[in-house]
């Protein structure tokens, strides 16, 4: 299948007053592929994500996702292609006052006419695939710990059945077990679903086990991307210190071995 | 499955998703009981859809790699049905425990608020002991806060309030001929009671509820356990300057609200009886003197400190969840003013025991 290109960014810029954190930056997502955004802390990571799901708007650029112009298209057509697509925040970003299994529920209310047997079914059998007991759809965010959370997010962000799913820092403060559980998870919902993943990540281990293509952030634009093997080969200092340090060596040989 | 008479098979097509759910639902319900379902033609299948597929237990033919993939992932995860969680049944005796619940959550809190009441009192006398340890700063900025920006409200509610009094009182008193005695009416019950009451009322809206909220904030973002952990004393840091800005404040708002009542109340004494500011003046300086102000004043502080540890508490009770942030808040707001209206009474009664 030729591959389609389901999120493009034409020459995005952004800025906070005087600090410009993109400038003409442009990258492109292909249908199927998980890519893995990786850059210096406040190198623009969390912007770029939330330019791209409509949660800010940039000072100028063009953002195509799904066929939409998210920038310009009226707010039915944006609501339309955000419903094609799944976010999962750093801690889960929970609604406190619902219960788990109401929050995965939450997305299908609202968008779907789907009889509310059919939506508990659907929303327990989310909240199993994401690796969570059945009896954590009873409890309320501030019940759970933090992988717990996380999973819950996925959970909810997973709930229309995206095609395009953005997932920030989704091993963060994760135990190794937890966070290798979760990138086996990314690559199987990959494989099944045929899932795009938009990765904003700091993980070298999920970086190796899930991405097919990595997008290094620095100087205000996508400086490089390609496969961790790739990458490997830049001699930009940034790049060359993140892929060949003590970290990205463990990695690695863990990958390898 | 023993099938004798194989059913012909349902051919779907087109994308069995989450959106379609109802159409395909509706195909396979019409089909033969048993009869295999045929996924040659369907192009798109999310989770929802191999759900559906496996929640009817038809066997399915000509699912390509990924889907099948797809349809095993769905079932492993399918949640075993759990038959025998019997829901509980109401009995009468609920009614009964529900009682005793809330007696005895109404005497846990209770007794968690002296005990409040009594660290904090423990801390500000070590704070006074060595007055160095107080936050001068923070305590400033809550008096401009609490005080100073609640001076425009404070004003027109007294100024309001003696309006009304000048105004009711006069159409009752020319009843009588009596007009000039709405100068010792209006000076006497703002003076003595709603001028502090209804400035206690007003900032107990305003300020218990921010105390409630920004220390409630924290407490979810866990900076009252980061304090606690670099061996900062919470109370010392965020309730005795909140309560002590309070305290010095609000006997000034509530002479704000006794003078403005005072002019509000003369205006209009002027206005609709006729009584010259001069008059006002003169029967106010005859009939009422300073006590009747000092014994409004007085009750200040104590409402001060009601309102003050009212709203640091609740703010301190904040759980992890924004539900329990609103309803700390706005039972902070209630609890505070429902106290505030009991300790008047209790002073009216001590002030007329007293013959003051």
């Amino acid at each position: 299948m030729e591959a389609e290109t389901v999120i493009e960014i034409r020459g995005l810029t952004n800025r906070f007053g005087k600090t410009v954190v993109h400038d003409n930056l442009s990258l492109d997502v292909m249908r199927g592929e998980v890519l893995g955004v990786v850059g210096a802390s406040g190198s623009g990571k969390s912007v770029l994500l939330r330019s791209i799901v409509g949660l800010m708007t940039p000072s100028a650029g063009q953002i195509t996702m799904l066929g939409t112009d998210v920038l310009r298209a009226s707010a039915a057509d944006r609501a339309a292609a955000s419903a094609r697509t799944g976010v999962m925040f750093q801690d889960g970003a929970l609604f406190s006052a619902l219960s788990v299994r109401e929050n995965v529920e939450a997305p299908m209310r609202e968008r779907l006419a789907v009889d509310a047997e059919t939506r508990r079914a659907l929303a327990d059998l989310r909240i199993s695939m994401v690796g969570l007991p059945p009896e954590a759809g009873d409890l309320f965010p501030a019940d759970l710990s933090g992988g717990m959370r996380k999973r819950a997010g996925l959970a909810r962000a997973l709930s229309l059945d995206p095609e395009i799913l953005f997932l920030d820092e989704p091993t963060a403060g994760l135990d190794p077990i937890g966070a290798s559980a979760f990138d086996s998870l990314v690559t199987s919902m990959r494989a099944t679903l045929g899932l795009t993943v938009f990765l904003v990540t700091h993980d070298l281990d999920t970086l190796q086990a899930t991405c097919d293509r990595i997008a290094v952030l620095a100087e205000r634009r996508v400086l490089v991307s390609g496969t961790m093997a790739e990458l490997r080969n830049v001699d930009d200092p940034w790049v060359h210190s993140y892929f060949h340090g003590p970290r990205a060596h463990a990695a690695l040989a863990a990958a390898v071995g | 499955m023993a099938e004798t008479i194989p059913a012909s098979p349902l051919n779907l097509s087109g994308p069995v998703i989450l959106s379609t759910l109802d159409e395909v639902r509706a195909r396979l319900d019409r089909a033969a009981a048993g009869a295999p379902v045929d996924l040659s033609a369907v192009n798109r299948l999310d989770t929802a859809g191999a759900w559906l597929l496996g929640s009817t237990g038809r066997p399915v033919t000509g699912a390509d790699e990924a889907q099948s993939l797809l349809m095993r992932k769905v079932q492993d995860a399918m949640p075993v049905v759990d038959e025998s969680a019997a829901r509980a049944r109401w009995r009468a005796t609920d009614m009964l425990a529900g009682v005793g619940l809330a007696v005895q959550g109404f005497i846990a809190a209770t007794a968690h608020s002296l005990g409040f009441v009594g660290l904090v009192m423990a801390r500000l006398a070590a704070t006074l002991a060595k007055p160095r340890r107080l936050r001068l700063t923070a305590m400033v900025h809550h008096m401009q806060a609490v005080g100073l920006n609640a001076v425009p409200i404070v004003a027109l509610m007294g100024f309001l309030v003696g309006v009304v009094l000048a105004f009711q009182g006069a159409a009752q008193l020319r009843q009588f001929g009596a007009e000039v005695f709405v100068v010792d009416l209006i000076a006497v019950s703002i003076l003595r009671e709603l001028g502090i009451l209804l400035t206690a009322i007003i900032v107990a809206g305003r300020s218990a509820s921010a105390f409630t909220a920004a220390i409630g904030s924290m407490k979810m973002r866990e900076e009252i356990d980061a304090m606690r952990v670099l061996g900062l004393d919470p109370i010392e840091l965020l309730v005795l300057p909140r309560l002590l800005a309070l305290m010095i404040m609000l006997p000034i708002l509530g002479l704000v609200a006794d003078l403005s009542g005072l002019f509000g109340g003369g205006l209009m004494a002027w206005v609709e009886l006729g009584i010259s500011p001069s008059q006002f003046r003169t029967q106010l300086l005859a009939d009422v003197d300073a006590t009747q102000a000092l014994v409004g004043l007085s009750k200040a502080p104590v409402f001060a400190a009601i309102i003050a540890l009212v709203g640091c508490q609740q703010g301190l009770m904040v759980k992890g969840d924004a539900e329990s942030l609103g309803m700390r808040t706005s039972r902070a707001v209630v609890i505070a003013i429902f106290l505030v209206i009991v300790v008047d009474a209790l002073f009216s009664v001590f002030f007329a025991v007293w013959g003051v």
